[in-house]
């Protein structure tokens, strides 16, 4: 029920929104949870395991009962945490893990059936038949458990990656961090204050205390707006640290656009940040535990602390008539706050036997409380004292356990909290994250003048780090009444006692985990779940292992903490990987010809980042092999035209250059004439070859090397290498040309004549000869031709300065189509390459040497060259290796198919018999059949053995000749003519 | 995790290409013989604490790096671009 005259809502605009079908009415500044309350809709929520009826328990994100699903369709967000869901007008909710509904939830015959579902039952129990584990159990386990689910639709929400950088961050905006970031700001470097709450200030919008004689929530207003006009301080509220990484580095997640109905037009609904901060301070507050006793999960059963949040903050009471059930003073402040805003207070119960009353309620010291009525809301409360029992009755019974400090951050990087025992919790160890203060109430700091304090001296510290001298800042006045908690885990007596209220694990599963010898902490975690749901054990954690310390009978800190792991509250996948979906997967690399290409009607397919046209159809054909074959003829007969811009071209000049090249290629290439080009192979230290292609020798001391397009990278990565560690004292520079140059093959036997009509000075046989290359002038144009081919046709490569890439192609495939011919795509080339043998990296795998590809005399033996020693290991050099071979059908199955093994005959195709295997397979226009290159034991000597070739994935099986890989043309006279 | 590229200043880990330990700039002479080629090529300590590695700022100014790292904690100890190695 709303309270008159509390709370920091906006009375003047009320909002409407349902859960469960239910309309109801909130305020602008509430939170889905404080609405509800307000409404006094106090069963939310079904546990995970035993769909017991749960209410909202605590008033952050560490939650673990008020799990709901917001929004309808693709918009929809599963396990929202109806504590941080802001409201607005129109919201939706709708409950989880119930059927078929909240109040009549079937599955909750698994709470009566309790006794035999306790730790470790699914372990003893599904153990057999085998069988049935996947096929049985599983299913059906998962079918009863778990939380909210997806809609299954495409989320149609962006979602970004944003990146920041500072001098200090100051993670949480209480009183700490708010002095922290004042601090650090006023001294001039640039500062970021996160905070995941709507409201920056912590718990200072949640208490009554006061800063400087104003109210708590005031001064913090004044103090943020005071950090939001200075240039160098970025407020970031509604954002999460989600984990403290190496080197500074930080995660956050923004929640964007929660809070509006619906994410505007262009915008986001949440932004996943990476911020880098020289220096940083965690004051991240503290999260209230629970005291575990009988049914102490029903709802109207919540956080002291959170109930001060409803009231002070929200205007909210989540009773009539209030009990406290506390083991420290703290807790003591709910029943006067309470009290003062006229709300009934019926007792306060203090475990505590001197305890003392701070104000006019009944306070009974000595005593616990030992058991909750009411299923779907508390009714009343049983009080166990000296002189004997007492039932309550009370609609909200306020729990406070003491205080634990959000360590969570400072143990991202493999550090351990330290046991404090002042405050019987942990507190962070220093120096856990290199370049973290921590400061406030996740310092153990718990009242809020030492948070004050304690956020001046963690940002000094900070700023003397940087060599920056800190302000001179007062600290303003506040409360520094001392904390006193007496530690109480859990009230002895029988029933379930709940602990991790979202996994539904109980005291006695605990002591049961022990019985069982699962007495460290991380096998206990792993045999009852404590602290594996959503929540992590954010409530439950210090209570399940001081239970174990105790059942094992050693202390706290002996027994210790299970692993701290990021992210600190969930973080949707979307957000993560945000931009890498669709288009935004992976860059897309576009040639000089795209635009003509697409024009063209030709289908692109990727070849790493590249896109590159598989073939130009005509209107009259239905299938891709037509149109294959009809390029392969117009080359092999006319004239065709290929954008091979893609293949990476590298300009290395120098002094040196002839001998970087000696040393990374194979064959000599200081003996190269200028104006010549020469074919390369290239190995890899191991022996093994890395890639392959042409090389031009431009001028004395300048070449241009040209890489597959699959290898580009890597060796553009391996020269700078060779460079710059293996002989940084040779004079030559190397220089990625890739994207400068567009280059075209022209190939065919009318590809001069094609040329011919293009270049400023026509060319001939005489001074072009096959292989040589040189500078020529295109319609005015300067660019580079080289005489080599792909193709095994008389053939040219000419380069122009990319900005001229399309009007060339545009002009080469008109004159080309004038002369009979036209542009060819990726299956034609393919094809006219396998006719003669060439190979790409289908075929040079990384498991390939020279000798296997049959270019043994390539390794000279005048020089040193990179993979020359390794490339003579006797693993490498001896027979046996599988060696290239071309293959050809001679079966009824006319149809080879690359992947597919190859088998001696009369052998069962089994892996022990395997012989080599198939890796580029065509069809062949030119010689009417299919054509394919593959790798077979000893194969080059086995030409002419006609073998099994099975393709076990495609069910093809035929059988093969194997033969030389050059098909067509075998002593390259087309070429040369 | 970041890392100081001595020409292009602090940057994240990922405008780097990782190649492994910096064993790989002591290129044996060819005839070395077999066992130093393997020890070259192969054989790498796999133990926690200091490492010496080479890193490529691929994403950035293409430098090779050799850099000194705690494999353990990720603190780097020095950076010096590899072409100075031996000077």
């Amino acid at each position: 029920m709303r309270v008159d005259g509390k709370g920091l809502i906006e009375r003047s605009q009320p909002v409407s929104f349902r859960f469960d079908g239910n309309t109801y009415r909130g305020f602008a500044a509430d939170t889905l949870a404080s609405a509800l309350l307000a409404n006094n809709v106090r069963h939310v929520a079904r546990s995970f395991k035993y769909h017991r009826p749960r209410g909202i328990l605590t008033a952050g994100s560490e939650e673990p009962n008020a799990l709901m699903t917001v929004g309808r369709g693709a918009d929809a967000d599963p396990n929202v945490r109806a504590t941080v869901q802001e409201l607005y007008d129109g919201l939706e909710a709708r409950s989880q893990n119930a059927w078929p509904s909240l109040g009549f939830d079937l599955l909750s015959v698994n709470d009566l059936a309790a006794p035999f579902l306790g730790a470790g039952f699914y372990y003893k129990t599904f153990m057999w038949p085998r069988v049935f584990w996947e096929k049985v159990y599983e299913p059906v386990i998962r079918r009863a458990a778990g939380l909210g689910a997806l809609s299954g639709k495409q989320d149609a929400d962006h979602y970004e990656k944003a990146y920041a950088f500072c001098d200090v961050l100051v993670i949480g905006a209480g009183p700490a961090g708010l002095m922290a970031a004042w601090t650090a700001a006023q001294s001039g470097v640039r500062v970021i204050l996160a905070d995941e709450d709507s409201l920056m200030g912590g718990r200072l919008n949640a208490e009554t205390l006061t800063v400087d004689g104003k109210p708590g929530a005031e001064w913090a207003a004044d103090m943020v707006a005071k950090l939001a006009a200075m240039d160098n301080v970025r407020l970031m509220s509604r954002t999460t640290l989600t984990g403290a990484h190496d080197g500074g580095t930080f995660g956050a997640l923004e929640r964007v656009a929660h809070h509006v109905n619906g994410t505007p037009k262009g915008g986001v609904k949440e932004t996943f940040w990476r911020i880098v901060a020289k220096r940083s301070v965690l004051a991240a507050g503290a999260i209230e535990r629970h005291i575990a006793f009988q049914n102490n999960d029903r709802p109207g059963i919540m956080a002291a602390g959170a109930v001060r949040v409803y009231l002070n903050r929200f205007g909210v009471s989540p009773g009539k008539a209030v009990t406290v059930f506390a083991n420290n003073d703290d807790a003591h402040r709910t029943a006067m706050d309470m009290q003062e805003a006229g709300v009934h207070i019926a007792a306060v119960i203090d475990c505590r036997k001197d305890a003392t009353a701070l104000g006019d309620y009944r306070l009974i010291a000595g005593a616990m409380v030992s058991g909750g009525h009411g299923r779907r809301g508390l009714e009343a409360i049983t009080v166990q004292m000296a002189s004997g029992r007492e039932k309550i009755a009370t609609d909200c019974l306020a729990v406070s356990g003491g205080w634990n400090p959000t360590v969570h951050m400072t143990c991202h990087m493999n550090g351990r909290p330290t046991w404090h025992d002042a405050i019987a919790s942990f507190i962070p160890t220093p120096g856990a994250i290199p370049g973290m203060a921590t400061a406030g109430a996740c310092n153990g700091a718990f009242s809020t003048a030492a948070c004050l304090a304690e956020g001046v001296s963690a940002a000094k510290a900070s700023l003397e780090a940087l060599g920056v001298t800190p302000v001179v800042m007062d600290v303003p006045q506040a409360d520094d009444t001392p904390y006193a908690v007496e530690p109480l885990w859990a009230v002895p007596g029988k029933g379930r006692a709940w602990l991790d209220f979202q996994n539904d694990v109980s005291v006695k599963d605990v002591k049961q985990a022990a019985q069982e010898n699962f007495t460290s902490v991380e096998h206990m975690k792993r045999y009852t779940t404590q602290g594996m749901a959503t929540d992590q054990g954010k409530n439950s954690n210090v209570a399940a292992l001081a239970l174990l310390a105790d059942a094992t009978g050693r202390g706290i800190p002996e027994t210790g903490t299970t692993t701290f792991r990021p992210p600190y509250t969930p973080v949707a996948l979307a957000a993560l990987g945000a931009g890498a979906q669709g288009k935004g997967f992976a860059p897309e690399r576009k040639t000089t010809s795209h635009a003509a290409t697409v024009v063209a009607g030709a289908p692109m397919i990727e070849a790493g980042l590249w896109y590159r046209p598989s073939y130009y159809p005509l209107p009259d054909e239905k299938t891709w092999r037509q149109s294959c074959d009809r390029e392969v003829g117009w080359v092999r007969n006319a004239v065709g035209i290929c954008d091979v811009s893609t293949l990476g071209k590298i300009d290395i000049q120098g002094p040196d250059a002839a001998q970087l090249l000696d040393f990374v290629y194979t064959n000599m290439f200081s003996t190269l004439k200028e104006n010549r080009v020469r074919y390369g192979l290239m190995l890899r230290e191991d022996g093994f070859v890395m890639d392959d292609g042409t090389t031009a020798r431009l001028g004395q001391n300048h070449y241009v090397m040209t890489t597959t397009t699959a290898a580009a990278g890597q060796v553009m990565r391996h020269l700078e290498f060779v460079t710059q560690a293996l002989h940084p004292e040779w004079d030559v520079r190397i220089m990625s040309v890739t994207e400068q140059w567009a280059q075209f093959a022209v190939a065919g036997p009318k590809s001069r004549e094609v040329l011919n009509g293009l270049l400023d000075q026509p060319i001939d046989s005489d001074a072009w000869p096959f292989m040589s290359c040189g500078p020529v002038d295109v319609q005015g144009v300067n660019g580079r031709l080289f005489r080599i081919s792909f193709s095994g046709e008389h053939a040219y490569e000419i380069a122009v300065p990319s900005r001229y890439g399309d009007s060339l192609f545009r002009l080469l495939v008109a004159r080309a189509e004038a002369l009979g011919g036209g542009a060819y795509g990726m299956e034609a080339l393919n094809v006219l390459r396998i006719e003669k043998g060439f190979i790409t990296h289908a075929e040079i795998d990384g498991r390939m040497t020279a000798q296997d590809i049959g270019m043994e005399r390539m390794l000279s033996g005048k020089k040193d060259f990179i993979g020359a020693t390794m490339a003579q290991r006797p693993g490498l050099t001896e027979d046996g290796r599988e060696q290239l071979v071309g293959m050809k059908p001679v079966g009824p199955v006319k149809q080879l198919t690359a992947g597919a093994h190859i088998y001696s005959n009369g052998e069962d195709p089994v892996r022990a018999h395997d012989q080599g295997y198939v890796t580029s397979v065509g069809f062949s226009p030119t010689l009417g059949h299919f054509i394919g290159l593959g790798f077979v034991q000893d194969g080059l000597t086995r030409h002419g053995e006609v073998l099994n070739m099975v393709d076990h994935v495609r069910g093809i099986q035929t059988r093969v000749e194997l033969c030389d890989p050059v098909f067509f043309d075998q002593d390259g006279g087309r070429t040369r003519d | 995790m970041r890392l100081p590229c001595p020409i292009c200043g602090e940057r994240d880990r990922r405008e780097f290409y990782y190649q492994g330990a910096a064993v790989m700039l002591e290129r044996p002479a060819p005839d070395a013989g077999e066992d130093a080629w393997d020890e070259y090529l192969h054989l790498r300590d796999n133990s926690p604490g200091d490492l010496d590695e080479l890193w490529s700022h691929d994403a950035g100014c293409g430098a090779w790096l050799k850099v000194t790292r705690n494999v353990s904690t990720h603190e780097i100890r020095s950076v010096i671009l590899a072409r100075e190695v031996r000077q």
